[in-house]
């Protein structure tokens, strides 16, 4: 199976209590960049459906990781082709010169070229939250989607039964490739990928892998492309665009109670919601 | 003037409460509104909408729709948006997970740019910005859509329920478009719900929520008190992970997004992710053993104390004082 990861850079989410607003603009300067959490996720799911966990050096398929980005997003890329991805491409741009919408028809192009089975990514990018890239390149390209998912499993090399996580349940689709999957927190559980390359009742450590020392010295010689979005779509405009900023209102100051009873009391009389 | 297409979400054959939200959002707009109900059983439920001020309630109600698949409905709803002769400049649905796995699609149809899970609308004559919570809810970004038609998902905790306006809204029964060529690569196998006498944690009046700390007596500490109060049962990411609660009850920037009158944090620590899905709840209460947990930060009502003690004595304090 091949299959191809978006990857978006993002400042650091523990710290997004510490965004700015400065002159009307959301300010991140100071704080840590690190590929979006969710997309870290897609590429471990990605590595576990093309791989034997027995015997993980050997990729069963391939995996491509792509990032719209300026040069700052190569350490990301690199540290996808160190945990096992094979191949990097990096679309040269900035985050103001993009929106969901033509980030999503560049990778149809880059689709186009690259003839995956799957495209994997994150259901959202923690900065925008905007969870619409997936869905978008689905429609482009005509393929079915399969958002938010909790769990897939491969069950044989073109189908997959995705569970995805909807408001009060499950709901589980059977898709045939090629499809766009975008996945959920859950899916990097000892459980959340099952493989048929994969013994049923492996169970992998959760949440995603890291590189060995080793592995970070050879992703340097894996292959590593640079393109242009001109290269990709001949109309680069935006069909949504960000003005100002501000940050939300703070909440006051709340007070520390004693006890349960001067809880229950305050409840009462002084919030009345009870 | 707009002319606002309204998605209504079905849920076991009747309109879920988050559409008013979307009515609300129409009705913010000014113009006129229709409503869409589409969904095997959809004609029976249209009448629970034709209160509204609705200029048609369309229907589109067809066996083919009675599961939930993307390539099944994006294209009756783009095909109804863009009908020439209704003239609709604005869909919008809500900002579920209903909402948000199908507007995107929905959107490219119609060549339409997107505005994703809004918290508000700002209309200056020709002009709309739309404000909506970006890096988990710690800033707010205003954006603007530069297509003819715009494609909206609209945050229900921030959009008050519609109230009826009276009046009866014509019913119209509207053509099924065909499926998108993809919906024969794509099965609907099943849909597992929690079955719950509890209310639904978007409309619930208050939330009980439980945290890492409750380990595999989740259910056992926080259902006397939830019972009690008539309570929504929420949870952090980390109890759900642990697998001491349900997935479907996570509250955050990637669980639900709720904003009862009372929320109840039981041994949460308050990560940003966490406080995300519930910093707009009116008042907040927090029970957390470290007085230094970020959930205080936030919280109207904190107590430091052991939730294993504070918990039990809550139940009966609030037996004893409402007896
Ligand atoms: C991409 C991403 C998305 C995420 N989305 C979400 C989300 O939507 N929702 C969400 O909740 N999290 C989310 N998280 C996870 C979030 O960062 C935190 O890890 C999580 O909220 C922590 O859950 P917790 O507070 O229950 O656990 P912990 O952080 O372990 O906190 C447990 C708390 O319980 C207290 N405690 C322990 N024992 C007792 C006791 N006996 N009595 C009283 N208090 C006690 C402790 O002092 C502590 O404060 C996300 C993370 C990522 C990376
Ligand atoms: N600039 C980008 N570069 C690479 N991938 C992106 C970019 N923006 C969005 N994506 C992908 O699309 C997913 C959903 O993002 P969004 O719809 O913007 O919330 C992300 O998790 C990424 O996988």
């Amino acid at each position: 199976m091949k299959i191809l990861v978006p990857l978006k850079q993002v400042a650091d989410p523990d710290n997004a209590n510490k965004i700015k607003v400065t002159a009307g603009k959301i300010d991140t300067t100071g704080l840590a960049f690190k590929p979006n959490p969710f997309d870290e996720y897609a590429v471990e799911t990605a590595l576990r459906l093309t791989e034997n966990a027995a015997n993980t050096k050997a990729r069963l398929g391939e995996v491509v990781v792509v990032a719209f980005g300026t040069k700052d997003v190569d350490v990301m890329l690199r540290g996808a082709l160190a945990t096992g991805a094979d191949r990097a491409i990096r679309v040269d741009a900035t985050d103001d010169a993009l929106d969901g919408d033509l980030v999503a028809r560049a990778l149809k192009a880059i689709v186009e070229k690259e003839a995956p089975d799957l495209v994997l990514l994150g259901k959202q990018q923690v900065e925008g939250d905007s969870n619409q890239v997936g869905q978008l390149l689905a429609e482009y390209l005509g393929w079915p989607q399969a958002t938010f998912a909790g769990s897939i499993k491969s069950e044989a090399d073109k189908a997959l039964v995705v569970s995805r996580e909807v408001d009060g349940g499950t709901l589980n689709l059977k898709v045939t490739l090629p499809a766009v999957v975008s996945v959920d927190l859950r899916i990097v559980n000892p459980h959340g990928v099952k493989s048929m390359h994969t013994a049923a009742a492996h169970a992998y450590p959760e949440g995603v892998r890291f590189a060995a020392l080793m592995a970070i010295m050879a992703a340097k010689k894996k292959p590593f492309a640079e393109m242009k979005i001109t290269d990709l779509v001949s109309d680069a405009s935006l069909k949504v665009t960000y003005g100002s900023a501000e940050l939300p209102p703070a909440r006051k100051a709340g007070i520390k109670v004693k006890t349960v009873a001067e809880l229950v009391e305050k409840l009462k009389t002084e919030a009345k919601v009870l | 003037m707009a002319n606002t297409l309204v998605v209504a979400e079905l849920h076991d054959g009747k309109v879920r409460k988050a559409t008013l939200s979307s009515i609300t959002f129409a009705r913010q707009l000014g113009g006129s509104f229709s409503i869409l109900v589409l969904g095997a059983g959809a004609a029976a439920a249209a009448s629970e909408v034709t209160g509204y001020g609705a200029a048609k309630v369309l229907v589109a109600d067809n066996t083919s729709l009675k599961d939930y698949v993307c390539e099944r409905f994006a294209p009756t709803i783009a095909a109804v948006a863009a009908d020439a002769h209704a003239g609709f400049d604005t869909v919008v649905v809500t900002a579920s997970s209903y909402g948000k796995d199908l507007a995107p699609r929905v959107a490219a149809k119609l060549n339409a740019g997107y505005a994703p899970d809004i918290n508000a609308v700002v209309v200056d004559g020709n002009r709309r910005v739309y404000r909506r919570a970006m890096f988990a809810g710690n800033a707010y970004g205003n954006c603007e859509v530069k297509t003819a038609v715009h494609v909206v998902s609209v945050r229900q905790t921030e959009f008050p329920a519609a109230e009826p306006s009276g009046g009866a809204s014509a019913i119209e029964n509207v053509a099924l478009a065909p499926a998108d060529p993809a919906a024969s690569r794509v099965e609907f196998v099943s849909l597992e719900h929690g079955k719950s006498e509890r209310p639904d944690l978007g409309e619930a009046r208050v939330v009980v929520s439980g945290g890492r700390a409750l380990k595999e007596q989740f259910a056992q500490v926080l259902d006397p008190l939830a019972n009690l109060l008539g309570a929504a049962v929420g949870a952090s990411r980390a109890a759900c992970d642990a697998g001491f609660a349900p997935a479907e009850l996570q509250v955050g920037q990637t669980g639900r997004v709720v904003a009862p009158a009372l929320y109840i944090a039981i041994g949460i620590s308050g990560a940003i992710q966490h406080l995300a899905g519930m910093k707009g709840s009116k008042t907040i209460v927090a029970i957390n053993k470290d007085g230094d947990a970020p959930i205080f930060q936030v919280a109207d009502y904190g107590l430091v104390a052991d939730l294993f003690t504070a918990i039990p004595e809550l139940v009966s304090e609030l037996k004893r004082t409402t007896a």
